[in-house]
């Protein structure tokens, strides 16, 4: 097979079965999760569409660090945003979108909100049924992956790999992809990031936000400095998982969508040839 | 290496493609999710039983809400809602400084009774900084005084069959049609911290802020914490009242438990 393989495509190494039943289920699960919960999460930012930092937010006085809105000027109305005092026009995306003739003013357009329209509770109601979605699937991955040793063997860079670092950032910028059984160590840094920080970040900011949670877990909310800071850290770690997302899409592509994604199927991967005499 | 590049770019235009059709996917695919009888909505409102369930249990040991020192008190509490209702009977009542106004307490109870701003005010009271939530998403630092619900509970006899405690309020909405109501459960209804506020900040709580009473619910958002408040019912299930979801924002798809 292996020769027939080679005939075929000269760099085809053999296929090996990289990815486990549960990491596969997960994966799909947490990407559905993800897009759900950036959607209603967006239409939940825009009934509030300011974020402070501290335990409130300033009304008569100013905590502000982010405000989209809109603001009336001599041309007329034009989408307005605000970063650390820093004044943006953002007609047509954020503040004031849709169509010319008829705009929208609201924060994020209906493009990106579920539902398109404004409606609050209705986003509220789908971004918690896929969070408690999204926690439930993190803790049986979190534990099935930590049995049968995958975060340990596949995740967690080890001494070896953080020495390739250097010579890894070269080869990705280069896009010389290796296709290998194991994670190349940029790819464990950015998989560590994403479970052991941005998923873990995500979910106690956006408990900190419960009154209910704050009763029961108060040191939490000291650790995040308030509940308008810990909103502000919910939305900074929305950006960075949106971040990671467009990055592993190019990811994707660069290193072979087809290959990728039947490995993230069918559990099973085509490695380069180079990767065989490798001890 | 030419061949494999080129099919990378058109495999990336494709990308781009994809991503962004699934995001006009967000356009209006899922509107059909704002429908009160959708059976998906219904399945995913699940999730919020759920919340109930795991936030009372984690809350057995009945858990008190932060409160705030008095320099944390930065600005005066931001009035949301209903700011001055202007029922006939609400204005008699304000123009005498709500010297004619009773509490009525009544439904699943042993005495129902009728309380005057007076008595409310002479019973052992309780003050706390604390922070308001509203569902919108902002936070607001205040400090309350008020009279605790639980020994009023106590005062009339709560019965065995009772469940839920339904506050009737003063204002309305919906051009002066519908009645603003919320409920809550016994286990935050007794809660030390919830209170029958008629103070905000040192001072007589304001008209704008709910005078002459209104509840603080501190474990749960804004819209659980009524103002205006007239009546107080205890009741076995609120299935009865407006759309039957336990208050006037349930009634328009928001969560009963307003958690989080």
């Amino acid at each position: 097979m292996p020769a027939l393989a080679q005939t075929v495509r000269p760099h085809a190494g053999p296929l090996v079965y990289r990815q486990s039943f549960l990491t596969r289920l997960m994966h799909w699960t947490w990407a559905v999760c993800l897009f759900f919960l950036l959607l209603s999460g967006l239409q939940i930012f825009n009934a509030h569409p300011t974020l402070y930092i501290g335990s409130e937010s300033g009304f008569a006085y100013d905590n502000a660090v982010f405000r989209i809105g809109a603001v009336e000027t001599p041309d007329g109305p034009r989408g307005h945003t605000r970063l650390f005092g820093h004044e943006f026009d953002t007609t047509g995306v954020l503040g004031m979108s849709g169509p010319a003739e008829q705009p929208r003013y609201r924060a994020f357009p209906s493009a990106v909100t579920i539902p398109s329209y404004i409606d609050l509770a209705t986003g509220r109601v789908v971004h918690f049924f896929f969070a408690w979605l999204l926690v439930v699937t993190l803790l049986t991955w979190l534990i099935g992956s930590l049995a049968d040793g995958h975060i340990r063997r596949d995740v967690l860079p080890t001494r070896k790999d953080l020495v390739k670092l250097p010579k890894d950032i070269v080869d990705h910028l280069r896009l010389r992809i290796h296709h290998g059984q194991s994670y190349n160590v940029l790819q464990k840094l950015a998989y560590c990031g994403v479970f052991f920080i941005l998923f873990p970040l995500i979910v106690l900011t956006g408990l900190c936000m419960s009154p209910g949670m704050n009763a029961v877990m108060p040191w939490l909310l000291e650790l995040f400095g308030g509940r308008q800071t810990a909103r502000t850290l919910h939305f900074l770690a929305m950006l960075l998982l949106v971040l990671f997302f467009i990055v592993h899409i190019v990811m994707v592509l660069v290193a072979g969508p087809i290959n990728e994604l039947r490995s993230m199927i069918t559990g099973w991967y085509r490695t380069s040839t180079e990767e065989r005499g490798r001890p | 290496m030419n061949e494999p590049l080129l099919s990378r770019r058109k495999f990336i235009g494709l990308g781009a493609a994809g991503v962004s059709s699934l995001m006009l996917a967000g356009c209006d695919q899922f509107d059909f999710l704002g429908e009160s009888d959708s059976t998906v909505r219904a399945m995913l409102e699940k999730a919020n039983n759920l919340t109930y369930r795991a936030q009372r249990l984690l809350m057995r040991d009945g858990a008190l809400a932060p409160e705030y020192s008095e320099t944390e008190i930065r600005q005066g509490q931001r009035p949301n809602g209903s700011r001055d209702p202007e029922t006939e009977e609400y204005l008699d009542l304000k123009s005498n400084d709500f010297v004619d106004y009773r509490l009525s307490i009544s439904g699943l109870v042993q005495r129902p009774k009728k309380y005057s701003l007076a008595e409310l005010r002479n019973m052992p009271a309780r003050t706390q900084i604390t922070r308001h939530d509203c569902v919108e998403g902002w936070s607001c630092i205040a400090k309350w005084t008020g009279t605790a619900l639980a020994p009023i509970l106590d005062d009339v006899g709560v019965k065995a069959g009772a469940r839920y405690v339904i506050f009737h309020c003063f204002d309305k909405y919906d051009d002066g049609t519908v009645p603003y109501y919320e409920s809550c459960d016994l286990i935050d209804a007794r809660h030390p911290q919830t209170i029958l506020a008629y103070g905000l900040n040192g001072q007589l709580l304001p008209v704008a802020n709910g005078a002459p009473v209104r509840v603080r619910v501190e474990r749960a958002l804004g819209y659980k914490q009524p103002k205006y408040v007239h009546t107080i019912e205890l009741v076995d299930s609120f299935s009865h009242l407006g759309s039957g979801k336990g208050g006037f924002w349930e009634d328009r798809g928001y969560d009963w438990f307003g958690g989080i």
